[in-house]
């Protein structure tokens, strides 16, 4: 008899899943920093959704590295919209995959790039080896924590503002190349990805400076232990453009265009970039950016379309196997 | 008298249905895709990709320190299973449950626990650090990483062959005047052998792909800590399908290869 209660019961529990499946229902394919982010965003587009007179959506979130999130979504993972850290691996979905159109970053304001971050340098409290610039990171003794740019989206942009800086220092990409090359031996760990990096600096006290997401440096600060650490600001660094697009085939399928698209054009209404802002991410909007004028502080930041002519001549050049990158590790 | 004793599970047919559906899904059809996937490429491109000195020397360290890893507990691991087995001691219980605990941790986080404690400023690797020894981010770590993670093999295999052997034999040959060296080899390690080949077998060719808990305290460096598994990542990482299953491809064959003369030799002594 309790068996079968207990089987009724379980049947009945699944046909409420069911109902709550029917339920509009949201996936948000993400990279590692932004599970924070989206966590109180998700709440706050769900409320203003509503308002506007919609049913309750279930959003769901989805972390990892960067490429491999973009390769699960190119494998079948039925992903509403990615929000992913570099265009480099959203434009993937559309070599390899075609779930999005090849002018997708053209859809959203400002090349679909709602918030965006830099790279800063975390150094140990009282600053013992004088970092001030990316000029000190090749100093004799100096040890250097960067995960590795063939897995990492952070680390591909701590390469691009490594080599930036370089460039306008030394006025010739030879130079910056062997600056960078300098750079690399300084570098005793190559983990691979940002929150690994991050790992081997504060906990496991390896190296003297972590080149960082500047999102991911303040929440180092933020947590605990972090009075051991302070932030040190480079003079030249690179805006790191995040992108974010509703994925076409999946929405088509499931009928979930509209809540997807309004998903990502509320990332830049006020409050959405407010909340990106109070979660580190600098804001697009201007109004925003000025109120939090004071977490941020200002720096010369170059872009990866001025600087290197966007990721399709950046990413085959630099990181390819036989890239720039392959060449300082080559194995004799 | 002589009744055909009928199986338990019945209908061969059906029986041998299952398995081999069984097995395709699971390993079958998975391996066989990887090698369609590898062929995409000629046999130049994939000698190319497979051959780059980048790769060969990832190759030479992950199956340098699977070896040194399997080898390590193939002779500790013996000992923990001995003591186990024979001499019951307070906590005999709560130990062998241990033993499995490399089994049940995500790799990841013995990984991350081995860094902590091995890194240059963990408790063990500042001890080691005085000697002039570095642990963490050297093949010495992988080396130890994987001798974790593949611990229980060895141990699990050989204890019930070891529980089987009663005691009586070795004093039987004890009666028969033989010393200890004389008893151990060649009574106790004839009955072991089969048991911890095996264990070793299993143990290297664990080690060969472990990618999780060694990750965090190989350090990852390009030609010195980078483990073939790690390349394979690289690979995908980047998209190129076709050239990370060309390098599992390669594992896969050379693994085949050492773990099969493995077997050959584990029936061949235990059928004498």
């Amino acid at each position: 008899m309790s068996i079968r209660r207990f089987a009724l019961a379980a049947l009945a529990g699944l046909s409420l899943c069911a109902a709550a499946q029917a339920q509009t229902l949201l996936l948000n394919v993400s990279y590692d920093p932004t599970r924070e982010l989206y966590r109180e965003y998700n709440a706050a587009f769900n409320k203003h959704w509503q308002a506007e007179g919609h049913d309750p959506v279930t959003i769901q979130q989805s972390h990892g590295g960067s490429g491999k999130q973009a390769r699960a979504v190119i494998d079948g993972l039925k992903a509403d919209v990615v929000t992913l850290a570099l265009a480099g691996d959203i434009d993937e979905l559309y070599k390899l995959g075609k779930l999005i159109p090849e002018d997708w970053q053209s859809r959203l304001p400002q090349s679909s790039t709602p918030y965006t971050s830099t790279i800063v340098f975390l150094v140990r409290k009282g600053n013992p080896k004088g970092i001030k610039d990316w000029g000190d990171l090749v100093k004799p003794g100096v040890e250097v924590i960067t995960p590795n740019p063939k897995t990492s989206g952070g680390a591909r942009w701590n390469f691009l503002a490594a080599w930036a800086w370089a460039q306008k220092q030394y006025g010739s990409e030879d130079k910056a190349r062997v600056y960078v090359e300098q750079l690399y031996k300084q570098v005793p760990v190559l983990d691979t990805g940002a929150r690994g990096s991050t790992i081997t600096f504060v906990n496991n006290n390896i190296g003297d400076v972590l080149l960082a997401w500047e999102n991911e440096a303040f929440l180092a600060l933020k947590e605990q232990g972090g009075e051991n650490f302070e932030i040190v600001v480079p003079s030249v660094s690179i805006l790191a453009e995040p992108p974010v697009a509703v994925v076409d085939k999946n929405v088509d399928r499931k009928g979930s265009r509209e809540v997807a698209t309004a998903y990502l054009n509320y990332l830049y209404s006020e409050e959405g970039q407010r909340i990106a802002a109070r979660n580190f991410y600098r804001p697009r909007n201007e109004k925003v950016a000025a109120e939090f004028a004071k977490q941020f502080p200002s720096l010369e930041l170059v872009t990866i379309d001025t600087e290197f002519g966007g990721w399709k001549t950046a990413q085959p050049k630099l990181f390819k196997d036989g890239g720039v990158f392959d060449q300082i590790y080559k194995v004799r | 008298m002589s009744r055909r004793i009928s199986p338990v599970i019945p209908g061969f047919g059906l029986t041998l249905g299952y398995t081999l559906v069984y097995l395709s899904l699971l390993v079958l059809i998975p391996l066989g895709a990887m090698f369609v996937h590898a062929s995409q490429l000629t046999w130049l491109q994939f000698w190319e990709v497979v051959s780059a000195p980048r790769v060969l020397a990832a190759l030479k360290l992950s199956f340098g320190t699977a070896l040194a890893a399997a080898l390590l507990n193939g002779v500790i691991g013996t000992l923990l299973a001995w003591v186990l087995v024979r001499y019951p001691f307070p906590g005999r219980k709560v130990i062998d449950a241990m033993i499995d605990l490399p089994f049940a941790l995500p790799t990841a986080v013995a990984g991350i626990a081995l860094t902590a404690l091995y890194a240059p400023a963990g408790a063990v690797g500042q001890l080691a650090g005085e000697f002039g020894l570095k642990i963490a981010y050297t093949p010495l770590g992988i080396a130890l990483a994987l001798t974790f993670v593949t611990l229980p093999f060895v141990v699990r295999t050989l204890q019930p062959v070891l529980a089987d052997i009663p005691r009586e034999v070795e004093e039987a040959a004890a009666c028969l005047g033989a010393s200890p060296w004389q008893t151990f080899r060649h009574v106790l390690l004839p009955a072991l052998l089969p048991a911890w080949l095996t264990g070793f077998g299993l143990a290297f060719a664990r080690g060969i792909g472990e990618y999780g808990s060694v990750i965090f305290i190989a350090g990852n460096m390009p030609g010195k800590t980078e483990i073939l598994p790690l390349l394979i990542m690289v690979k995908l990482d980047q998209y190129d399908y076709t050239g990370a299953t060309s390098i599992g491809v390669m594992m896969l064959v050379v693994s085949f290869a050492l773990l099969l003369p493995l077997n050959l030799l584990q029936r061949r002594i235990a059928t004498p």
